[in-house]
C-alpha cells in the first residue's frame, strides 16, 4: 500500500506524517508537491496539518483551489481513502470533500494538548482497529478547529454515521463535540486533532496507530477480495 | 522622527546629523579618517547601524571575551549565525539566544513575533533544520492593564509565527518583577540540528562569485532598528514604531525550505540572514568574513515600494530575507530551488578582490567603503565601572528570616505568584508537539527532544534570576549558569554548552557596567567549573527608561545530551512508596526570594551562596545516578525553596501525595532559596545505592498515594493540603490575574 502525503506551501506536518506512514508503520510514502503531481499511483492520500498559503484568506482556502485537490477528488470519487489532519481538514471542508466549516476556537486563541477522543463509529475503514465508544489520546494543536455545521447538516451526519470522533470534553466549541468526520460514503476522514502524533509511547501516546493500521487492513483485504 | 531627508557630507557634519543616526562626534571623526572624505548619507547609515552596540557589541566586546568558547565539541563558537557543538554520529546541535526587547515594548505581537523570525535564520542559515523554540519573557507586575496587554500580545506573537513554521515552542521562563514594566524582555532561544557535513558559513569567497538575494522585497520597515535597539527607551519611544518590522511565519517557512534545499548544492558558497542592519550587515559581513569585497547594485534589489533611496534599502530590516553567495555560471541551480518555493532569487552583485564595499544606485556609486573597517574598525569602549552602592549596604544586612504566620497559606500564596505559577495559559498556545520529538514537554525544568533514529536526545533549558544578579551581579551571574544546568542534570542530560542573552541597562551608567561586569565574570567562572563553554550570544543594552534600569538580566539558554532515551527523567513523582531525597543542605537565605518578595514587597540582602565545586559535585553524582537507572524523578529547588518545589513534584495527574518530615526553622526549612539542592525520588529498591552515589542526599520522606502533600517540621505539622486543591491555585493563578481588572 502506498500512501501520498501531499504538501502545500505551508504545510508543517507533513514530515510528522511521513515519519508515522514510514518510520514507525513501514510502509510506502511518498511527500508529494502540490505542483506537478501525480497521484494516480496512490493508495491513500494524506493532507497534513500545518498553515497552507499561512492560511491567509481563510484556513485551508487557498489550498483547496489548487489543481491537486482536482485528482484528490477524483481520487475520492473511486473511493479511495483520503485522510485530512488538522489543516488538511480545513483544506476537504473548503473544497466541499466534507460538509461544514471549521471556525476559530471558542475562546479565539491557538491549543495545544492531548485531549480524550471518542471513537464514534468503529465502522470506517480508518477505525475498525478501535472499539465504539473507546476512548482514546490524540494531541490537538489548531487555532480554528471550531467544527460547524447547520442543524441539517448535523441531522445528516449523524444519521450516516459521519462522526467518527468525538471530544470527551470540548475544547475549542464544535458542534456536537465533533473532532473528525467522513463523507457519506466513508472513504474521506477530517479530523482536528493528530493521530501521526499518537504513533510512539516515548511521546505520550501510540493510540494514533491503530488508525493507520485500520487503513492498512482494511486496504488489504479489499485488494485480496478484488484480486 | 528619525531624519530621513538626504543631507549633504558637508551638511552631516555641520549640524552633526550622525548624532541622529547614532554616531558620537568621535565615531564619526574616526569614520572621516577611514574614507579620507566626508560620509554621504548612505556612508553615514551604513556606519552607523553596524557601529550600533547591537551589531558591533562595542561596549560589551571587552566583557565577552572573558567567556570560555572553547571545547573539543564546540564545531563553532561565538561570531557565526549561531554556534554548533557536536553530538556524536557525525551530528550536532546549534543555537542561539537573540533579543527583540525593544521592539516588543513598542508593538509587542509583531516584536515578539520576528523575534522568533529572527532567531530561527540565525540556526538555518548555518545549514541547520530548526527543530525548537525557547522564549525567555520579563514583564513588570501583573497587576497594570498595559503589563497584561504586552503579556497577552508577546505570547500571541510568538505562537503566531511559531506555530505557522512549525517549528515546536518547546518551554522557556517567564517571570514578572517590577523593574520590567516600562523594558519588558522577549528573548527568543532556537535550537537545530545538522550533519557535520552540512555546516554553512556566511562567506562570501571566490572572485567572480555571485550574490544572490532571496526572499521577499526590501520595504520601509525596520530602518534602523538596531540603531533603536541600542538606545534608552524614551517618552517617544511610540513615535519609533516605523522600527519595528513585521513579520510574515509562512515566507518564512518557505524560505526555511528552500535554504535547506540549496545546502545540498556545492552551488552554494556562503549564506546568512539579513538580520539587524538587513542588507548592510549580512553583505558586509559576508565579505569581510571571507577576506574579500563586494560591489551591489541597488537598481537589482526586489522593492515592494516605490523610489526607495539607497539608504532606506540598506538599512531596511524588512523580515524573511536572505543573501548567498553561488559560485558564478550557476546562480540559475539555486534561483530554481527558490523559484519552485515560489520565492525571489536575484543576482545583486559579485565577489571581487578588492576588500571594499561598494554599493551603487541609479549607476552611481552611493557608498564605498573599506569592508573590514565596518567590522574591524568599530570602536570598543572600556567603560568605566563603579561598584553599585546599593551592593554595599545590601552586603552589610544582617540575614533575617521573614515572619511566616502559617506555612500551608504561604506556600498557596507562593503558587499564586505569577513567576512560579503554572505557565500552562502561555505554553498551551505553543505548539509544542509538531516534527513529533518533544519527549518532555513545557512545564518541566528542561524540555526534551529526541532525535529521530538514535538512542539519544537534546535537553534544553532557560534560566535566569535577575533578583540574586541584582543584589550580588558576580553570584548570581555563577548561580544563573549553575541552575540551567541543574535543569538539563535533572532531566538526565549531560550539560554541553550555553549560549548567553545580555540583557542591561544603559552601560554607561558605571554601575551599570559594574553589573555587567560582574554578572559577567560570575558567569565565566561556573561556565569553567561545570564544563560548559559559551558558544554563541547576544547583548542588549539600555534597556531602562526615566532613568530606571531593569534589573541585569543574562539570560543562559543551555543545551544537554541524553546518552540514551532511558536517560530521560521526569521532574515529578512517578509511584507511591518511592523514597523522596533533598540533595543539599538549607541555609537561612531569603535575599532575593521570593518569600521576601510577598512579605517585604522588595528585595534585599545578600543572593544565596554558591560553592561552585560542590554543585559541580552534586550535579556529577546526581548524573550518574539518573545514568545508572536509579532515579525516578529529579526536580530543582529554585524560587520558593523546598516547599514550591515537593508541590511542584506531585502535580501531576498521577493522584499522588507526599509526606516529609524536616527540622529546624519551618520557615528556612520550607522557604529558603539555598542553591545547589534537588528534590529526588527513588525507588525502595535502589535506595541504599542512591545514598551511596550521591552523598549530599538526604531521604526526607516517601510518596504517597493519598493525594496530600503533608509536612512535618521537627516532628509537628506545618502543611497538611490536598495536592488538588494546591494545583489548581497554581494553575489558575496567571489566567485569574488576566481576567481581573486593574
Amino acid at each position: 500500500m502506498k500512501f501520498a502525503v501531499i504538501v502545500f506551501p505551508g504545510s508543517n506536518c507533513d514530515r510528522d506524517m511521513y515519519h508515522a506512514i514510514k518510520g514507525i508503520l513501514g510502509k510506502e510514502a511518498d511527500l508529494v508537491w502540490y505542483q506537478n503531481s501525480n497521484l494516480e499511483d496512490y493508495d491513500a492520500i494524506l493532507l497534513p496539518g500545518g498553515f497552507s498559503y499561512g492560511d491567509y484568506l481563510r484556513t485551508g482556502a487557498v489550498a483547496a483551489t489548487s489543481e491537486v485537490m482536482t485528482q484528490v477528488k477524483e481520487h475520492a470519487e473511486k473511493g479511495k481513502p483520503v485522510l485530512g489532519v488538522c489543516n488538511g481538514f480545513q483544506v476537504l471542508t473548503e473544497s466541499g470533500l466534507l460538509p461544514g466549516a471549521l471556525m476559530k476556537n471558542k475562546q479565539l486563541s491557538f491549543l495545544c494538548r492531548q485531549e480524550n477522543i471518542v471513537v464514534e463509529n468503529n465502522k470506517t475503514m480508518f477505525t475498525t482497529g478501535y472499539e465504539k465508544g473507546e476512548i482514546v489520546e490524540f494531541p490537538i494543536a489548531h487555532g480554528e478547529g471550531n467544527y460547524f455545521c447547520n442543524e441539517e447538516t448535523l441531522a445528516e451526519l449523524k444519521a450516516n454515521n459521519q462522526i467518527v470522533f468525538t471530544y470527551q470534553r470540548n475544547p475549542n466549541g464544535s458542534v456536537a463535540d465533533i473532532a473528525g468526520i467522513t463523507n457519506k460514503l466513508g472513504n474521506v476522514l477530517g479530523m482536528m486533532p493528530h493521530p501521526e502524533r499518537a504513533v510512539e509511547a516515548l511521546l505520550g501516546s501510540d493510540d494514533g496507530v491503530r488508525l493507520f493500521e485500520s487503513l492498512i487492513n482494511n486496504w488489504r483485504q479489499a485488494y485480496v477480495t478484488n484480486a | 522622527m528619525l531624519q530621513t531627508r538626504e543631507w549633504s557630507p558637508e551638511q552631516i557634519e555641520e549640524k552633526k546629523i550622525y548624532q541622529e543616526m547614532g554616531l558620537s562626534d568621535e565615531e564619526y571623526e574616526t569614520v572621516k579618517k577611514i574614507l579620507k572624505r566626508h560620509p554621504n548619507f548612505t556612508e553615514t547609515g551604513i556606519f552607523s547601524v553596524m557601529w550600533s552596540e547591537h551589531c558591533s557589541y562595542k561596549t560589551s566586546k571587552p566583557l565577552l571575551k572573558k567567556f570560555p568558547t572553547k571545547a573539543p565539541n564546540v564545531l563553532q563558537g561565538p561570531g557565526e549565525g549561531a554556534g554548533v557543538i557536536d553530538i556524536g554520529d557525525n551530528q550536532a546541535v546549534v543555537f542561539k539566544v537573540e533579543s527583540h526587547n525593544h521592539p516588543s515594548a513598542v508593538e509587542p505581537y509583531q516584536g515578539a513575533a520576528t523575534g522568533v523570525g529572527g532567531i530561527l535564520r540565525d540556526i538555518f542559515s548555518m545549514g541547520a533544520r530548526p527543530i525548537a523554540v525557547m522564549n525567555s519573557l520579563r514583564f513588570g507586575n501583573l497587576t497594570s492593564e498595559r503589563t497584561k496587554y504586552l503579556f497577552r500580545e508577546v505570547v500571541n506573537g510568538i505562537a503566531g509565527y511559531g506555530n505557522c513554521v512549525g517549528v515546536p515552542t518547546v518551554g522557556g521562563e517567564v517571570q514578572f518583577d517590577d523593574s520590567y514594566e516600562e523594558n519588558p524582555l522577549v528573548n527568543a532561544m532556537g535550537i537545530g540540528l545538522i550533519n557535520h557535513n552540512d555546516i554553512q558559513k556566511g562567506l562570501a569567497k571566490g572572485i567572480g562569485n555571485t550574490i544572490l538575494y532571496a526572499g521577499p522585497a526590501t520595504g520601509r520597515d525596520g530602518i534602523h532598528g538596531a540603531t533603536f535597539a541600542s538606545d534608552d527607551l524614551g517618552e517617544d519611544t511610540d513615535k519609533k514604531r516605523p522600527s519595528v518590522q513585521v513579520g510574515d511565519p509562512f515566507m518564512e517557512k518557505l524560505i526555511i525550505e528552500a535554504c535547506l534545499e540549496v545546502i545540498h548544492s556545492d552551488a552554494l558558497v556562503g549564506m546568512q540572514d539579513m538580520g539587524a542592519a538587513g542588507l548592510t550587515s549580512s553583505a558586509s559581513e559576508m565579505a569581510s568574513k571571507a577576506g574579500t569585497g563586494l560591489e551591489m547594485d541597488l537598481d537589482l534589489v526586489p522593492q515592494r515600494e516605490l523610489n526607495m533611496t539607497a539608504y532606506e534599502m540598506m538599512l531596511s530590516e524588512s523580515q524573511e530575507r536572505m543573501l548567498l553567495c553561488v559560485k558564478q555560471g550557476r546562480e540559475q541551480e539555486i534561483i530554481d530551488v527558490f523559484e519552485k518555493y515560489g520565492l525571489n532569487a536575484v543576482p545583486v552583485g559579485k565577489v571581487v578582490e578588492e576588500k571594499v564595499f561598494r554599493i551603487k544606485h541609479h549607476g552611481e556609486v552611493v557608498a564605498d567603503i573599506p569592508v573590514d573597517s565596518l567590522a574591524d574598525d568599530a570602536p570598543v569602549y572600556h567603560m568605566r565601572s563603579k561598584e553599585a552602592e546599593y551592593f554595599n549596604a545590601f552586603q552589610k544586612m544582617e540575614s533575617k528570616v521573614p515572619e511566616v504566620q502559617h506555612h500551608g497559606d504561604m506556600l498557596k500564596k507562593l503558587l499564586q505568584q505569577p513567576t512560579i505559577a503554572s505557565k500552562e495559559w502561555v505554553y498551551d498556545q505553543y505548539d509544542y508537539m509538531v516534527q513529533t520529538n518533544t519527549v518532555v514537554t513545557p512545564g518541566s525544568d528542561a524540555a526534551v527532544l529526541r532525535i529521530k533514529g538514535y538512542d539519544k536526545a537534546l535537553a534544553v533549558t532557560t534560566d535566569c534570576n535577575s533578583r540574586y544578579i541584582y543584589l550580588d551581579p558576580e553570584t548570581g551571574g555563577k548561580i544563573a549558569v549553575a541552575e540551567a544546568a541543574r535543569n538539563i542534570v535533572c532531566s538526565g542530560a549531560k550539560p554541553l554548552g550555553l549560549t548567553d542573552g545580555l540583557n542591561f541597562g544603559n552601560p554607561q551608567n558605571p554601575e551599570i557596567f559594574w553589573q555587567m561586569e560582574k554578572s559577567v565574570a560570575g558567569m565565566s567562572s561556573a561556565c569553567q567549573v561545570l564544563e560548559t563553554p559559551v558558544i554563541s550570544g547576544n547583548v542588549s543594552l539600555y534597556n531602562q527608561s526615566k532613568g530606571k534600569s531593569i534589573f541585569p538580566t543574562p539570560i543562559v539558554g543551555m543545551v544537554g545530551l541524553h546518552e540514551s532515551l532511558e536517560h530521560i527523567t521526569p521532574s515529578f513523582f512517578q509511584r507511591a512508596g518511592d523514597v523522596v531525597y533533598v540533595i543539599g543542605e538549607t541555609k537561612a537565605e531569603f535575599g532575593g526570594s521570593e518569600l521576601q518578595n510577598v512579605t517585604q514587597g522588595k528585595y534585599e540582602g545578600k543572593a544565596p551562596v554558591i560553592d561552585l565545586d560542590v554543585e559541580a559535585k552534586r550535579q556529577k553524582e546526581l548524573l550518574t545516578a539518573i545514568q545508572s537507572g536509579l532515579v525516578q524523578s529529579a526536580h530543582d529547588v529554585a524560587e520558593g525553596g523546598l516547599a514550591v518545589a515537593l508541590a511542584e513534584s506531585v502535580f501531576s495527574d498521577k493522584g499522588l501525595g507526599t509526606t516529609v518530615e524536616l527540622a529546624g526553622d519551618a520557615t528556612v526549612a520550607l522557604f529558603s532559596e539555598s542553591q545547589s539542592r534537588f528534590v529526588v525520588s527513588v525507588s525502595k529498591e535502589n535506595a541504599k545505592k542512591f545514598e551511596d552515589m550521591v552523598q549530599d542526599a538526604k531521604a526526607i520522606g516517601t510518596v504517597t498515594d493519598n493525594g496530600m502533600l503533608k509536612v512535618l517540621v521537627n516532628s509537628s505539622e506545618v502543611i497538611n493540603d490536598s495536592v488538588q486543591e494546591l494545583e489548581k491555585v497554581w494553575k489558575g493563578a496567571i489566567p485569574c490575574l488576566l481576567k481581573s481588572k486593574a
